[in-house]
């Protein structure tokens, strides 16, 4: 595959893993956070950490949008899908989430129509094929996948489509990194910067992190040299004693993003003054809802809903997981009473959730004896110079344009 | 301190996961029927306990029975899939295929397979006929005989167009000295060919992600293989198994677990069709979980594994069979991966498949 393959040269990254060890200084230890479930899942997925020399400690944070939906909303979801005629559609790692009493999946064993789709036109689509049936779109995910849900809504309404409508759980990403960043357990040295979000979003709305709270941000792409350059970047400041956010996702990432997605998701969304987050609570500004121009699409308007908070599980500890103040494994129950068969907590159910892709990938990882196969390090940064160039054509064109249809095959990525 | 603690919850877990699985669902969700972990507690925690018996317990694809002195296999298989056509295939050559290659990969040569269909109302005879059709080609083509049959009809909307069940007889060929408890650290891990395109011609054929890519589905007779490996590598031959539901990443597992051993991978020596490995990278899909319906795994001590390599590579449909790893002692039940970026990681069993079914 061109244009993938080439971020994922072993010999580029044992030549680049090599480059972060001779910016390490002595007797220094760096906690860098990956703000996105992609990167966590990426890391794990390539057995990156296994490359990084001690003193670098990555820990995951809040940016897997399932990991992060409260139980109540699950709830809420539950209840609409019992509704006698309607059609419930969600991505696939929704289904497995959860709720006070069973998930999407047992529902639908229950008798619920609960339908996965990878788009949400695919919900609309089905919407147009059972006029006689009520479809819901369950939307979740961050700014990434929030334009898509907006255009869809959109397409809706020019098509008077009325047995379609949406229950929205879209959240946006400063409100929890700022929530984080204030709380006073934090110990992190520099964030490895969300790139999906960021094709939307672009680089500014994280300038406030360098500035009022003197942390680095490196954007990063999603392939493993991705990965491993955006760390390089990240020690490259902190041994420079510089302090900004980076873009190493520049194939994809305009600093302003993108405004006619931005325009979309402003036309159709509004704010909630609250809404909740799994483990991290309520944060203010934080939720998206749909605008009042919109509200006759609107499946909590048009459906009765429990509406009721629920306490997470007590033993369950995905909020610390979330916040980074402990590892997967230091949780109580990760792996004996939580499983990713058997899931207390959100972050053991979505592949991008931290405790899932430790319990999946994670354990016993340990760096491989070099083979001695690849390139030398000094062609290897040509090699990637080039790569990086090619990219950039594919990448640029894609990835928004086609509104996140590519983004949400399957699970829904930052 | 925290090195040690990781290394202890490691433990634990190991020691959860090595525990025989328990049924505790209160239903039946599609994740029981996707090969993953939902699949396994299905089977060890409610079928195995009541209907204990050694050969049921062996776990292997197919069961064995003595008559005589005369050693054979049976097995067992539904197909439910949808589409019933595909490129590549149809139920018809699965539903032979799959049993064909049950008995195949223990060992057993393919005799006689008995055909029960399951047809729902209003099926068009022409679609029947086609997949009858389909049954008699590939039976011919595996070398045996369908010689009992029965059919049903259910109600419009009790059935998928059709359901097919096939039984298989085969004898236990005397080459063969295969255990499912018998992969011993240094075998070598063989793979037949090419991985995943089965699963992925299914899922393109559904037309759910309006991605077009030229993907066959494999689907064909193992004997073949089988024959040219025991030939080749006889008695070191240790294991094989067949690579379909949950692909070779389950079975990688399955085997470790049974054996109590680990298996390594080196995932750039994993044969992908570049278009298979597009489809799964656009779907976020690891190949080594995808079906396969012509494709076995095998594990041959290491001495004659180049030779049941060059063996297998002369057979048509196998000619990229490949070396993919070794068996390791270290961690019993466990499949490791040698990432091609240089990393390490877990392959554990899927929890639940997200996708439909597709076998």
């Amino acid at each position: 595959m061109r244009f993938v393959e080439e971020f994922r040269d072993a010999g580029l990254g044992r030549a680049l893993a090599a480059e972060i060890r001779s910016l390490v200084q002595d007797g220094r230890t760096y906690k860098l956070m990956e703000v996105c479930g992609g990167h966590t899942h990426a890391i794990y997925r390539y057995g990156i950490d296994g490359l990084l020399p001690d003193a670098v400690e990555l820990v995951h944070g809040p940016g897997c949008p399932v990991c992060v939906l409260p139980m109540g909303r699950v709830d809420d979801g539950i209840a609409i899908a019992h509704e006698p005629n309607v059609i419930f559609t969600c991505f696939g790692d929704m289904m497995r989430i959860p709720g006070s009493h069973g998930s999407l999946l047992d529902a639908k064993a229950d008798g619920a129509d609960v339908r996965m789709v990878y788009s949400p036109l695919d919900a609309l689509a089905i919407a147009r094929r059972n006029p006689e049936r009520e479809v819901v779109f369950f939307a979740i995910g961050f700014e990434t996948t929030a334009p898509s849900t907006a255009l869809t809504l959109k397409r809706a309404k020019a098509e008077a489509i009325a047995n379609f409508s949406c229950m929205c759980n879209h959240v946006t990403i400063v409100p929890p990194l700022r929530a984080l960043l204030d709380s006073p357990a934090l110990e992190i040295d520099g964030f490895i910067g969300p790139g999906h979000v960021s094709t939307v979003v672009g680089a500014r709305p994280f300038q406030f992190i360098p500035e009022r709270y003197s942390k680095p941000l490196v954007i990063s792409g999603f392939e493993p040299l991705d990965v491993l350059q955006s760390i390089h970047m990240l020690l490259a400041q902190l041994a420079g004693g510089r302090c900004e956010v980076e873009n190493q996702y520049g194939r994809v990432v305009a600093w302003d993003g993108n405004p006619r997605a931005l325009a979309v998701m402003a036309e159709v969304f509004e704010l909630r003054p609250h809404f909740e987050w799994r483990g991290l609570g309520f944060i203010s500004q934080s939720g998206l809802k749909l605008s009042d121009a919109y509200a006759e699409l609107d499946a909590e308007r048009r459906f009765s809903v429990p509406g009721i908070r629920v306490a997470d599980p007590k033993a369950c500890q995905c909020g610390e997981v979330l916040k980074g103040a402990i590892k997967p494994w230091e949780c109580k129950v990760f792996g004996t009473s939580c499983t990713p068969e058997r899931p207390i907590g959100t972050c053991m159910v979505s592949p991008e959730g931290a405790c899932a892709a430790y319990y999946t990938y994670g354990r016993h990882a340990g760096a491989r004896e070099a083979t001695g196969r690849g390139t030398a390090a000094g062609e290897g940064t040509a090699a990637a110079e080039g790569a990086a160039a090619a990219g950039g054509a594919l990448a640029a064109g894609g990835a928004l344009a086609a509104g996140g249809a590519l983004a949400l095959a399957g699970e829904v990525s930052l | 301190m925290s090195a040690t603690r990781q290394q202890r919850i490691g433990e634990i877990v190991q020691r959860t996961r090595a525990k025989q699985a328990r049924f505790r669902d209160e239903r039946i969700t599609m994740a029981h029927g996707a090969g993953g972990k939902a699949s396994q507690s299905l089977i060890e925690g409610l079928l195995l306990p009541a209907l204990r018996n050694d050969a049921l317990a062996a776990l292997g694809d197919a069961g064995t029975v003595s008559v005589n002195g005369t050693g054979l296999a049976l097995s067992t298989d539904s197909f439910v899939v949808t589409p019933i056509r595909f490129p590549g295939g149809s139920i018809g050559e699965l539903a032979v295929n799959g049993t064909v290659n049950d008995l195949a990969v223990s060992g057993a040569r393919p005799l006689a397979l008995t055909l029960s269909l399951v047809l729902e109302e209003g099926l068009p005879a022409e679609e029947l006929r086609a997949e009858i059709d389909a049954i008699a080609r590939a039976a011919h083509a595996a070398g045996v005989q369908v010689v009992a049959g029965d059919t049903k009809v259910v109600e419009r909307g009790h059935a998928d167009l059709m359901y097919a069940c096939t039984t298989g007889v085969g004898v236990l060929d005397p080459r063969a000295q295969l255990s499912t408890s018998a992969l011993r650290p240094g075998d070598r891990i063989l793979v037949s060919g090419a991985v995943g395109a089965h699963g992925m011609a299914i899922m393109l054929a559904r037309d759910e992600f309006a991605l077009e890519a030229d993907i066959r589905s494999d689907t064909r007779s193992l004997w073949p293989a089988v024959d040219a490996l025991l030939d080749a590598a006889g008695t070191s031959v240790h294991c094989m198994r067949d690579a379909t539901r949950g692909g070779v990443a389950s079975a990688l597992n399955e085997l470790a677990r049974a054996s109590g051993v680990a298996a390594l991978v080196n995932e750039s020596e994993v044969p992908v069709a570049p278009a298979v490995a597009g489809a799964c990278e656009l779907l976020g899909i690891d190949p080594l979980y995808v079906a396969n319906e012509g494709k076995l795994v095998a594990f041959v001590a290491p001495e004659r594994a180049q030779a049941a390599l060059d063996a297998l590579r002369t057979v048509p449909g196998c000619e990229q069979a490949a070396d993919i790893g070794a068996v390791v002692a270290e961690p019993p039940g466990m499949v490791l991966v040698d990432t091609a970026f240089g990393g390490r990681r877990v392959m554990d069993l899927l929890a639940g498949d997200p996708l439909p079914r597709i076998c």
